[in-house]
């Protein structure tokens, strides 16, 4: 998918220095590392919103790749809700297919499934100041899973939520995975979060930008509650976090 | 939580009211007490018998300022609004006029009323566009500002789902804008005002009609200063209502999103 991807900045920053990841249809991958390594530049990248310097990175997605891929088989959600305060919830989950130029029936009926499916029936009339950053947040990955997307990338998108939250979106966001199976880049700094959502860690180094481990997660499928107690969870965090220790050592923050 | 509420809109409504009671008692006192003549310093009960007296022909005069004043400010949201939306579309235009309309709104309008009022033979349009000046600055630099504060995620999302240039201005710089436009209005209506006082302030005798700021002046010239108060107060008070109508057509159209026109129970 990603081929010696390289990003270099106008100011002459090097975020990206030749980032080569391959990533399976369906699969959870997760991009852990420490803040400044180039991880949500690498989304930017991989959505087509930054072009790279050096390398090349290719979709296929809906059987098409590279720009032919219509817009709507990709889906973004960023570390805030990022909605607009002037619409209601149903307008912002509506915004992927007015811009597409279609709003019917059929579409309607994608917007009402999509906030049932993220547990917000009832407040598609709500205006956003009017919700709790948990629901923003949910009312944003509802306009992101809206028009059924195979590749959904989510920048830290639970990094500004309190604990509680944070737990039950990642329970949302794995069930949500299960029910559709998009290919989902997940970019956070939670050894904890990433071991129990995703399929895959990819770890990052900063300066330049690269990937210095990828480590498959074993974990019993689907992932409940219990997993974050079982002993097998506790092993794998503590793999991860080595892995990741090494990672910064090698270039002091 | 009800009770403090009300308590407080009260006490916003009777403590200025309370002060210019007093400050009006107090003003009367002064001028019955000193006997301080008419011409001087009239007491307000000579200015609110005066604004009975001149009030319909006065009120006149203040319809005449008043039309100048709504299409000055008409002409500079219209204007300003559009000017605003070319600067937002094209960098170089923006770059290139933006000074232009910084000296525009730094030459004070009194030195160049005169010219305008020789170069616009029309005294209603000559008029218009000397309060037009002073008003349409606030609503540019406002729009420019709100039309360049779209959120980058947003932008970047729009940019994601295909969005064209026209679609990005409608649904998002469009009404992000809109809060900055209405902030500027809200200044401008003020400063139409101003502006147009100053223009027949300047035009003196050579208006055809007679708007409020010239009755000012030859009441000066007569030395009926009661009259003068009495148009002097309807002028304030013209201003007074043109904010609240303009701060109330703010609160209407952003009162379900905007922090500035939220309800606090709401929170």
């Amino acid at each position: 998918m990603l081929r010696g991807v390289t990003k270099r900045f106008v100011s002459g920053l090097e975020a990206l220095g030749g980032v080569d990841l391959r990533v399976a249809h369906g699969e959870f991958l997760s991009l852990l590392g420490p803040s400044g390594c180039g991880k949500s530049t690498l989304l930017r990248i991989v959505a087509g919103l930054s072009e790279p310097t050096g390398g090349s990175c290719e979709l296929h997605l809906g059987g098409q790749s590279g720009k032919a891929i219509p817009a709507g088989h990709i889906g973004f959600v960023f570390q805030d809700p990022t909605l607009m305060p002037w619409s209601t919830v149903r307008a912002n989950v509506e915004l992927p297919f007015r811009i597409a130029g279609r709003v019917r029936a059929a579409e309607r009926d994608r917007v009402a499934a999509a906030l049932h499916a993220v547990g917000l029936a009832g407040f598609e009339g709500a205006y956003p100041h009017q919700l709790s950053g948990g629901m923003r947040m949910r009312v944003s990955i509802a306009r992101a899973l809206v028009t059924g997307p195979e590749l959904l990338l989510l920048d830290e998108p639970f990094a500004a939520l309190d604990e509680i939250t944070r737990l039950a979106l990642n329970d949302d966001l794995l069930r949500l995975w299960e029910l559709h199976r998009p290919t989902i880049l997940f970019v956070t700094h939670s050894v904890f979060e990433s071991v129990y959502l995703s399929t895959r860690i990819a770890i990052m180094a900063p300066r330049p930008g690269r990937i210095v481990a990828d480590l498959p997660v074993s974990l019993a499928q689907p992932r409940e509650r219990a997993v974050r107690t079982a002993p097998s969870y506790a092993l794998m965090c503590e793999r991860v976090s080595a892995a990741l220790g090494a990672a910064m050592s090698e270039a002091p923050v | 939580m009800m009770t403090g509420n009300a308590g407080q809109r009260a006490a916003r409504l009777l403590a200025p009211l309370a002060i210019g009671i007093v400050f009006l008692a107090a003003w009367e006192a002064v001028v019955r007490v000193e006997g301080i003549p008419s011409y001087i310093l009239p007491a307000p009960s000579a200015v609110a018998q005066s604004l009975w007296v001149d009030g319909p022909s006065l009120f006149g005069s203040l319809l005449v300022t008043l039309r100048i004043t709504l299409a000055a400010l008409a002409a500079a949201a219209f204007f300003g609004g559009a000017i605003a939306l070319l600067f937002s579309r094209s960098r170089i235009l923006e770059l290139s006029l933006f000074p232009y309309a910084v000296i525009l709104q730094v030459t004070p309008i009194v030195a160049i009323a005169p010219l305008i009022i020789i170069w616009v033979r029309e005294p209603f349009l000559a008029l218009l566009v000397c309060a037009w000046i002073v008003a349409f600055f606030p609503i540019v630099s406002n729009t420019t500002v709100g039309l360049n504060s779209a959120d980058r995620n947003l932008l970047m999302l729009f940019r994601l789902y295909g969005a064209s240039r026209g679609q990005t201005l409608i649904y998002l710089r469009l009404p992000t804008a809109l809060p900055y436009f209405l902030a500027g209005l809200r200044i401008s209506g003020g400063l139409a005002l101003i502006g147009a006082v100053v223009a027949e302030f300047v035009a003196g005798t050579g208006g055809a009609e007679t708007g409020l700021a010239f009755r000012i002046l030859e009441a000066g010239y007569r030395l009926a200063i009661p009259r003068m108060f009495a148009a002097l107060f309807m002028l304030s008070l013209t201003g007074i209502v043109i904010y609240l109508v303009l701060d109330l057509l703010s609160r209407l159209l952003l009162r379900r999103w905007h922090e500035s026109a939220l309800n606090e129970e709401e929170e």
